[in-house]
């Protein structure tokens, strides 16, 4: 059935239209945008005093299928993207087993598929197993449906390794995406290493162990002329690196997650596990670093790093706590409230860091649009709700957010995915 | 006196001038309590006293079982191991179960920071830390400074080195927050490896010259440098801390004529201090360990005996 949105505020990466316009959606492309468009027999939407944006796209989610279902699955997790507004999202390859073989590429694949309500793209690892020892089949990976590879979770600490990796990947065009930290210099890092963890006597990851990874991906991108994609990035040090990069002409692309800006250390003085996170959160300083080069354009993409842990896992000791909080479903909220409603970004430029930007370091050429001929991935916000995140509400299978409770601005009302609304 | 109000001990960060010297004031009536012949007073009988304890521990173990003892209340002790929680049950959940038997105080220590907290929280047991991972040890550094005045007559204006490994001391945390609570000069000295940065921020000086700070130092609290810990290679070997920070005859020659040598225990003789040092004339080793029980037994006291005057 045909679908015809009525009324819309189109932004898109390039503007935020002017004027109200109205979608038609046949199967699973927009066909048609313009000016009062009559059809017969359509599903009608009525956006009116809604902002309506390309289904925005996650480079960043875990979705612990296949190994722990439970905390997540392909379903509730693909739930909870649809609820925030995600068309797309890229799963991370550290499950049990890893995602390092084409066999489970296409079991991810047929499950999603099975579940059909967003698009998932699977991450490959870098190495066989995580192991950090012997690089993945990765044009078998290809072939079964990876368009990135990533060692998520930590570093190929090999640089000869990552070499290779990156030469390899360019090879089979697949994108690497690196989690930039030093394990050594981590070692049983758990919070900031700074004033909190000088205090709490909780034990410090130093900035020091992202910013090195950061630098010497830089140079391996530099020297092979290949591209590569920084995850998570939480310090102004990593940002001024990137910019300086930049600058150069280094095919590097960087993304980071919304409780990196609006969250600090200061999160994790009570010891609530649910702000243990890693990367971990920084100071204030890194904060603003992030708004500022959010909006010069130093960060290309707002990724979640949905993370989601059972309350048992996260209720353990901050020592043994595992690291992430969930974040699909708060991530438009955070980015409303903490950015654009703070001039930090434009809509446009929400559009071009969720949804537009993301689709091109996939190759998504369909994507990331809202125009003729592109696919019918569309999210409509109204930007003037104000709701609370409530944990009976949340659609991922963990609840483990410390935004729970937190009043946001933007609402995300309906999100369509290949033409059908999924949300 | 004021009014004691707190129903928990978890930290000295967070207690005020007056309370750590409600607490010292308490302790001194409750010292003279442990050199009677009959070392008991009935100020918690009926009370239940367990310690909850995941991390090996003698001496304040032992300290706080005779401190409540003495007050007549009944103890338990669980020797917690990790295993007891790997089937599943988390420390919260096994604090509730000790809670729900009726229990007046819970003692807790273990490896991890925040431990007591999350347990005070969520619990309306008193509870008292026992030392949480490198977070703070209150009880220690409150016998610390009982025994630092009771030697020295004060607190305020004296220069108290502490040295060690700084980065892992709870012993460190505790004392910094109380010791300048209470007015005295600190400066904390150890490997620069083991020296947290920004340590400064919380009112100390930093050295890595024991022998520049000798001479002006009243008090010298030496931590045990904890050889279980050499795996994450923060010293070249133990022998070369000995060499560069371990307190012997020679170095004190250079120190005040009653400089007090201090250690939580338990010593590594030969590293942070040398067999003489410790059983030397300025050592004040053993006051400590004397003066832990009364302090835990006002601490016990204030929390949860009725609010009268000792009767001692």
């Amino acid at each position: 059935m045909s679908l015809l949105i009525k009324n819309a505020t189109i932004v898109n990466a390039s503007k935020k239209s002017s004027s109200e316009k109205d979608i038609l959606i046949e199967k699973n492309v927009i066909v048609k945008i313009g000016k009062s468009i009559k059809a017969d027999g359509v599903k009608i939407i009525d956006a009116k005093g809604k902002y309506v944006l390309p289904g925005l796209i996650d480079l960043h989610v875990h979705l612990r299928e296949p190994g722990r279902e439970d905390k997540e699955t392909i379903e509730s997790g693909s739930r909870a993207a649809a609820k925030g507004g995600f068309t797309t999202v890229v799963c991370m390859p550290n499950t049990n087993p890893v995602i390092d073989n084409c066999m489970i590429v296409e079991a991810i694949s047929k499950e999603a598929k099975r579940v059909g309500l967003i698009n998932i793209i699977p991450a490959g690892s870098i190495t066989k197993g995580q192991k950090g020892e012997e690089l993945t089949d990765m044009f078998e990976l290809k072939k079964a449906g990876c368009l990135a590879v990533t060692e998520d979770g930590m570093s190929v600490s090999n640089s000869g390794l990552m070499r290779y990796a990156m030469e390899y990947a360019k090879m089979v065009g697949l994108v690497v995406m690196d989690h930039c930290q030093d394990s050594d210099l981590m070692g049983s890092g758990v919070v900031n290493e700074g004033d909190i963890s000088m205090e709490l006597g909780l034990k410090g990851d130093p900035g020091i162990s992202e910013t090195i990874i950061v630098a010497r991906d830089i140079e391996l991108a530099r020297y092979l002329n290949t591209s590569i994609h920084l995850q998570h990035i939480s310090l102004a040090r990593s940002l001024f690196l990137i910019r300086a990069a930049k600058k150069d002409g280094v095919k590097v692309t960087a993304e980071v997650c919304p409780h990196h800006f609006t969250l600090t250390e200061e999160a994790v003085r009570s010891f609530d596990t649910s702000a243990k996170v890693n990367p971990p959160l920084r100071t204030k300083e890194d904060v603003a670093a992030i708004k500022k080069a959010l909006k010069d354009g130093t960060v290309d993409c707002i990724a979640t790093d949905h993370a989601p842990h059972t309350y048992e896992d996260k209720e353990a000791d901050f020592d043994h706590a595992p690291f992430g909080m969930i974040g699909l479903e708060t991530a438009v909220g955070l980015v409303v409230t903490e950015l654009i409603n703070q001039n930090i970004i434009s809509w446009p430029q929400m559009v071009e860091k969720m949804s537009a930007t993301p689709a091109r370091i996939l190759g998504l050429e369909n994507k990331g649009k809202i125009e003729e001929g592109a696919d019918a991935d569309i999210v409509i916000i109204d930007p003037e709700a104000e709701w609370e995140f409530k944990k009976e509400e949340v659609a991922s299978k963990s609840k483990n957010s410390p935004f729970i409770g937190r009043k946001l601005m933007g609402l995300v009302e309906t999100t369509i995915c290949g033409g059908k609304v999924v949300f | 006196m004021a009014e004691w109000t707190k129903h928990s001990l978890l930290d000295l960060k967070s207690l005020s001038v007056e309370e750590i010297e409600m607490i010292l004031e308490t302790a001194k009536s409750f010292k003279e309590v442990s050199s009677r012949d009959v070392k008991k007073v009935p100020a918690l009988r009926g009370k239940t006293v367990v310690m909850l304890f995941f991390e090996p521990s003698t001496r304040t173990r032992t300290s706080f079982e005779l401190a409540a003892k003495r007050l007549s209340a009944d103890t338990i002790n669980i020797a917690a191991s990790s295993s007891a929680l790997s089937k599943g049950e988390t420390i919260l959940d096994m604090a509730k179960n000790i809670e729900a038997m009726n229990v007046d105080a819970i003692i807790v220590r273990h490896s991890c920071s925040g431990v007591p907290l999350v347990l005070a929280d969520n619990l309306s047991a008193s509870i008292i830390n026992a030392g949480d991972g490198c977070r703070e040890h209150p009880t220690q550094a409150l016998l610390d400074m009982f025994t630092i005045n009771e030697k020295l007559g004060k607190i305020k204006g004296l220069n108290i080195s502490i040295v060690g490994d700084i980065l892992h001391s709870r012993v460190a945390r505790s004392n910094i927050w109380g010791l300048t609570k209470l007015g005295a000069n600190v400066t904390v000295c150890g490997p620069s490896t083991m020296m947290p940065a920004g340590i400064e921020k919380l009112g100390v000086k930093v050295s890595y010259d024991i022998d520049a700070i000798i001479p002006e130092s009243d008090v010298l609290m030496l931590l045990r440098i904890q050889k279980e810990r050499q795996d994450d290679k923060r010293l070249p070997s133990i022998r070369e801390y000995a060499k560069i920070f371990g307190v012997n005859q020679e170095r004190l020659r250079k120190a005040k004529k009653e400089v007090l040598i201090m250690h939580p225990g338990p010593t590594n003789r030969g590293v942070e201090l040398s067999a003489e040092v410790a059983d030397g004339e300025y050592s004040v080793i053993l006051n400590q360990v004397t003066n832990g029980v009364a302090i835990r037994m006002a601490v016990l006291y204030l929390l949860l005996g009725i609010r009268e005057p000792v009767s001692a």
